[in-house]
């Protein structure tokens, strides 16, 4: 049992798994399903400031969801200590490999490319733009549309939201650019 | 001739205030659990890998396509259903979602796209973030606090922004 749960969960586990927490959530508190809105919550929590957009009851509205969040991290812990991938490479396709090779990524151990994800890179351009600059955007990005995968992706799409396809949309437009014109000139 | 013409009596009494639910310490811990789950899930699948994400952007395999696609169809099954016949939260109440609103649209197309540059760069949106601080990997909580100053900064920049 643990050995079959240690393997790549297949998509058709995964996906229909992620897919309930949507009527799960919406059925215990009414809530949807949503995490880039902790981030805002976080700011009000912390460095508000004089704006009006971080001024808010964040634990009224937001509680439920950072206490989610705390549990995201708890799973990603336990996942990665009791069920641990049994082989060190976890198994991307071979075309993914042989086009990530030809950016001259080597190491395929692990969930990120020790490379570039390492804190000695965070002084190297690609290692600061792709870390920093990535974490900056995906923070920006997320709350100007107005949600993340999970918020536009999952939710929005399920519900038939116009605004979220287009979001999605955008997601993928700015993946492309990043996968075939950045990636090959930073690394 | 029946005799029962009595209507069930309406139950007026009110029910303990559940807006109070969410706040609760006790209410609390379903959160916590499902937050695990999903970040179990997260891991398993392998979602929360820079290699899925760049192997998704490269249309190198159908996984995340199969995990997003299947989500959103379970989900959406999910919603009719609530929609449909009305379904209440377990503790009685309407349930409503939020429309997204349209205003200009700017705000899906830039936001989208500056999201989507982020997300190929980093290789994680922000479930897998926090699911991957989690699982080792501390540097990404340089990333996390990065995206609470690109949040923060939105918020700052939001009234001279167009939506």
């Amino acid at each position: 049992m643990i050995e079959m749960l240690s393997q790549t969960w297949p998509w058709y586990v995964a996906g229909p798994l992620i897919g309930l927490l949507v009527p799960l959530l919406l059925l215990i508190g009414g809530k949807q399903f949503g995490i880039s809105a902790n981030l805002r919550h976080m700011c009000a929590a912390t460095i508000p400031g004089q704006i009006e957009f971080l001024q808010y009851d964040w634990k009224k509205s937001g509680i439920w969801n950072l206490t989610f969040v705390a549990g995201v991290i708890i799973g990603g812990f336990l996942a990665a200590t009791l069920l641990p991938h049994p082989e060190a490479v976890i198994g991307i396709s071979e075309g993914a490999m042989a086009e990530l090779r030809t950016l001259g990524i080597t190491d395929f151990t692990g969930l990120l490319p020790a490379e570039i994800f390492n804190w000695s890179s965070l002084a190297t351009l690609p290692g600061f733009l792709m870390i920093v600059g990535g974490g900056f955007l995906v923070g920006f990005g997320a709350r100007y549309a107005g949600g993340c995968t999970s918020g536009h992706a999952i939710s929005g799409l399920a519900d038939m939201q116009f605004p979220s396809l287009v979001a999605v949309i955008g997601f993928f437009i700015g993946g492309l650019f990043v996968t075939y014109v950045l990636l090959p000139l930073l690394l | 001739m029946s005799t029962t013409t009595q209507q069930p009596t309406q139950t007026t009494q009110q029910a303990p205030s559940e807006s109070e639910f969410s706040i609760r310490p006790g209410g609390l811990l379903i959160y916590l659990l499902i937050g695990m789950f999903f970040g179990i899930i997260l891991v398993k699948s392998e979602v929360l890998s820079w290699f899925r994400i760049q192997e998704m952007f490269r249309f190198e395999s159908f996984h995340m396509y199969g995990i997003i696609g299947s989500a959103i169809a379970v989900a959406a099954a999910s919603i009719q259903i609530i929609k449909r016949f009305d379904v209440k939260t377990f503790g009685g109440e309407p349930i409503s979602i939020n429309p997204k609103v349209w205003g200009e649209g700017y705000r899906y197309w830039i936001g989208g796209i500056l999201f989507g540059l982020g997300w190929a760069l980093l290789g994680a949106c922000p479930g897998p973030m926090f699911a991957l601080i989690g699982a080792g990997y501390p540097i990404i909580l340089v990333a996390l606090f990065s995206a609470l100053l690109g949040t923060w900064a939105y918020s700052y920049l939001r009234p001279k922004l167009p939506h």
